[in-house]
């Protein structure tokens, strides 16, 4: 069995919020999930299936579908971090090709800037097998990913200035944003000169911090057929689990060497055909690195492939983040994925701003990496198309 | 395991080994008697190939930094590193007594003893 082209993203929103102060995260769910279901036009009874991950409070889907009011025949709570939303949007169209509902509802909502819930659902990392032998050393997000980012330094000859290029073009695309957190635009030289954060990355490496939040609602083809707005279709998608091979350590790929190529086998299509990419971007190593392990350039050559503005919406080859991206328009709850999705539909609709929007964009991949890329995270990849 | 509420490790049988000869200055990873290949961190099933017929093995104190970075916004800055063994595994570790200016992939170093979080913590200083 295939999902292509058994599920269509029929609805999308993004909450506009970036500090939620005084805003429990349980009405962010409920927010995103009425502003998602009028963009499709449907009504929250018409909910037959709901999909959240760790952000979600109190007992995840239990307390969600109470709150909510929803009458779910499926459920499903994957937890991957940030590329949850990525693997949900895959596993509504799972659901509605088997049969198991027709109408998925996929939320996220986090609160990391104005203080709620710790990302990561306030699972207690203690439990983890790796704890002992890990926390010690304190390793945190950003360090994880710097790890990353100095040895594909050390291994391909990748710069600071080449990295840089990624945070360049995301403040390109955000600038066109009212709802971005930075809106300025900064050139190599701004991002190489920023504080060094954890080596070899700068300040300006970095994602933001956004409180917000995001839904999606996925529909099976004859509920599709009879809304109104532009049709985007599911056509492939793949999933996998990276970590550190029991010590046997290689942190320059990530989990989309192997997600990546499950979603284009399943679409029937290659790399080559994509117009535009929403790609998971924590840092900008985890860009440079996503796009190699996707096979959009030859590994080690990211670097090269990043640079010179081919990221930047009608001027590279390759247009990226539309938004801004995590790296300068929002990270909701430190979880990045929901917003890759909402980009990419609504490039394919032809709604993305008009100064960014990629001609002719029938074809769309978006990329969640989840958890820490120096040890264990998630890939998704999600390959959709206008249908 | 750790207490879920103090973040202490609780007694695991298992990882007895292991905690008994750190407190040595010792580090111990895992071998598998099946597939032959090391592992770590230490599980009692190979994470390679399944079989329980894992034992431990002592390591050599030697170590190469495949990759490491320095928190600078923490007061103080501290390192976080991959350090290969000559055993073939690598572990999430920091460098210690260094100059953070100075470090390198490739550099080696050798094995020590800190106590932290009230256990004793292997990490590594350059040679």
């Amino acid at each position: 069995m295939t999902i292509k082209g058994k599920a269509y993203i029929a609805g999308i929103y993004e909450h506009p919020t970036r500090k939620a102060d005084g805003i429990s995260l349980a009405q962010i769910h409920a927010d995103v999930a009425r502003g998602a279901l009028a963009d499709a036009g449907l009504s929250r009874d018409d909910v037959d299936g709901y999909f959240c991950a760790g952000d979600a409070p109190g007992l995840g889907p239990m307390s969600m579908v109470e709150y909510l009011g929803l009458k779910p025949r499926h459920v499903d709570s994957t937890e991957t971090g940030g590329s949850s939303y990525v693997i949900h949007a895959a596993h509504a169209a799972e659901a509605i090709a088997a049969g198991k509902c027709k109408v998925a509802l996929v939320t996220l909502a986090g609160k990391p800037r104005s203080g709620g819930a710790p990302p990561g659902g306030g699972r207690k990392p203690v439990d983890s097998p790796d704890f002992a032998f890990e926390a010690p050393f304190k390793p945190t997000v950003l360090n994880l990913y710097a790890i990353c980012a100095r040895r594909h330094m050390h291994e391909f000859g990748t710069t600071a200035e080449q990295l840089a290029w990624v945070k360049v073009a995301a403040s390109q695309h955000a600038q066109h944003n009212p709802h971005a957190m930075l809106r300025d635009v900064v050139t190599v030289e701004q991002v190489v000169s920023s504080p060094i954060v954890a080596d070899p990355l700068h300040r300006l490496d970095c994602c933001v911090i956004s409180d917000g939040g995001g839904a999606l609602v996925i529909v099976a083809p004859e509920i599709a057929a009879t809304l109104k707005r532009p049709k985007v279709r599911i056509i492939g998608a793949g999933e996998a689990m990276k970590n550190v091979n029991g010590g046997l350590v290689d942190i320059t790929y990530s989990g989309a060497v192997w997600s990546g190529p499950a979603a284009f086998a399943e679409a029937g299509v290659k790399p080559a055909d994509i117009k535009y990419v929403s790609i998971y971007d924590s840092f900008t190593i985890t860009v440079l690195m996503t796009l190699e392990d996707l096979g959009f350039c030859e590994k080690g050559k990211g670097g090269r492939f990043v640079a010179d503005g081919n990221l930047i919406s009608g001027v590279g080859k390759l247009p990226f983040n539309t938004d801004g991206g995590g790296l300068c328009n929002n990270h909701p709850g430190n979880r990045g994925g929901m917003t890759k999705v909402i980009e990419a539909v609504r490039q394919l609709r032809g709604e993305a701003h008009p100064a960014v929007q990629v001609k002719n964009c029938d074809l769309a991949l978006a990329h969640g990496t989840g958890g820490f890329l120096g040890t264990r995270h998630g890939s998704a990849t999600l390959i959709m198309e206008r249908a | 395991m750790a207490d879920k509420k103090t973040g202490t490790p609780v007694a695991d049988i298992a990882l007895q080994p292991y905690w008994d000869a750190a407190a040595r200055g010792k580090l111990l990873i895992k071998h598998c008697q099946a597939c032959g290949r090391n592992h770590y961190y230490p599980r009692p099933l190979c994470p390679h190939c399944f079989s329980d017929k894992t034992e431990w093995l002592e390591t050599s104190g030697e170590g190469t930094i495949y990759s490491w970075s320095v928190e600078r916004r923490a007061s103080p800055p501290y390192s976080i590193a991959y350090v290969t063994l000559p055993e073939g595994v690598s572990l999430l570790t920091s460098i210690v007594d260094c100059d953070f200016d100075n470090l390198s992939v490739g550099q080696k170093v050798t094995l020590a003893f800190e106590q932290r979080d009230g256990q004793p913590t292997p990490v590594f200083r350059p040679v």
